[in-house]
């Protein structure tokens, strides 16, 4: 990759960074958010459950197997 | 660029995420399926008890896998959106098309083509019910690891990039990404619960299926995300191509 020769004051084709400041909170709460939605399509009802019943597990049972998430 | 910026890629990223689940929603049922039922036959004929249907089949095969496809790629592209805006411009001089990509690929190595290799996708009846729990730790765990070791390896290659350069660099991160995973996969138990009789093909079938799924969900992400957020992020150069990279004399392009 080419190094930049350019003097090292500000680089005008510096890559574009997004501040770590503006991205943690939308990482702490979708991340979790996304999190959530991973675990009701690849182990609710399996190893435990938020619901009672196997209603969750029955409804996305195909995609779980094809999806790579062990199941029965 | 601040938070608003974040937002709306993350926004975009769910989008593609959604867009990217019809695509591979189709590809699931156009040929996933046919294999499940086949491991579904064998099931039923080896199976001694068999609790009642909560969900029919049909459901089952279509609104069923387009819930769990929907909510798995969209949950993926929006994690994917957020890393990507932490990796643009710090993994090296790459544009959001580029960077998107890499996101993308390494999306696809880390959360599924590694963890695949240890504990393979498996249709119905060819795993114990009894082992669930160990299983599903495991494969959790098979992920976390193998996430974090390709994290790992990106921050060991920008570290070198400056003594090594970035090709050095790169290459000595990838073998220890190798390395690295490899040990994994070697000390980590096995799972072989394959039952006796169970056709083979159906298992090839049902994992070719299943890389399929995830080679289309992150190379259609790093591509459709690619495009959106370079839109988002350069505007300009987006819309109309660079006047300096037009030789003065140069005639006009045939359209």
């Amino acid at each position: 990759m080419a190094q930049s020769a350019a003097p090292p004051a500000v680089a005008p084709d510096a890559p574009l960074t997004l501040p770590v400041r503006a991205i943690l909170p939308w990482a702490a709460f979708f991340g979790i958010l996304m999190l959530i939605l991973l675990y009701f399509v690849g182990a609710e009802g399996g190893t435990a459950a938020v619901f009672s019943g196997e209603g969750v597990h029955e409804w996305v049972h195909d995609g779980r197997h094809l999806l790579g998430f062990p199941c029965h | 660029m601040n938070s608003a910026t974040v937002r709306t890629l993350l926004v975009r990223g769910m989008l593609t995420g959604i867009a990217t689940g019809v695509l591979v929603f189709g590809f699931a049922y156009l040929v996933g399926e046919s294999p499940l039922r086949s491991a579904l036959v064998f099931e039923a004929a080896h199976e001694t008890e068999h609790g009642p249907e909560l969900v029919s089949r049909t459901l089952q095969e279509t609104a069923g896998l387009a819930t769990g496809v929907l909510f798995f790629t969209t949950a993926f592209a929006g994690i994917a959106a957020l890393a990507f805006c932490f990796a643009l411009g710090r993994i090296g001089r790459f544009g959001p098309r580029a960077t998107a990509g890499l996101v993308a690929l390494g999306g696809f190595v880390t959360v599924f083509l590694v963890p695949f290799l240890k504990y393979p996708a498996s249709p119905p009846a060819v795993s114990s019910p009894d082992t669930l729990n160990q299983r599903t730790a495991l494969y959790w765990l098979m992920i976390a690891l193998s996430v974090l070791i390709g994290i790992a390896a990106v921050v060991l290659g920008q570290r070198l990039a400056p003594r090594l350069g970035n090709w050095n660099a790169t290459i000595t991160a990838s073998v220890a990404f190798v390395v690295a995973v490899g040990l994994a996969l070697a000390f980590l138990p096995a799972v072989n619960e394959m039952p006796e009789g169970f056709p083979a093909n159906v298992v090839w079938d049902f994992r070719v299926a299943a890389a399929g799924m995830q080679l289309l969900l992150w190379a259609s992400f790093g591509l459709i995300f690619g495009h959106l957020a370079e839109r988002v992020l350069e505007p300009r150069t987006a819309n109309a191509p660079t006047q300096q990279a037009v030789p003065p004399q140069a005639a006009p392009a045939p359209h």
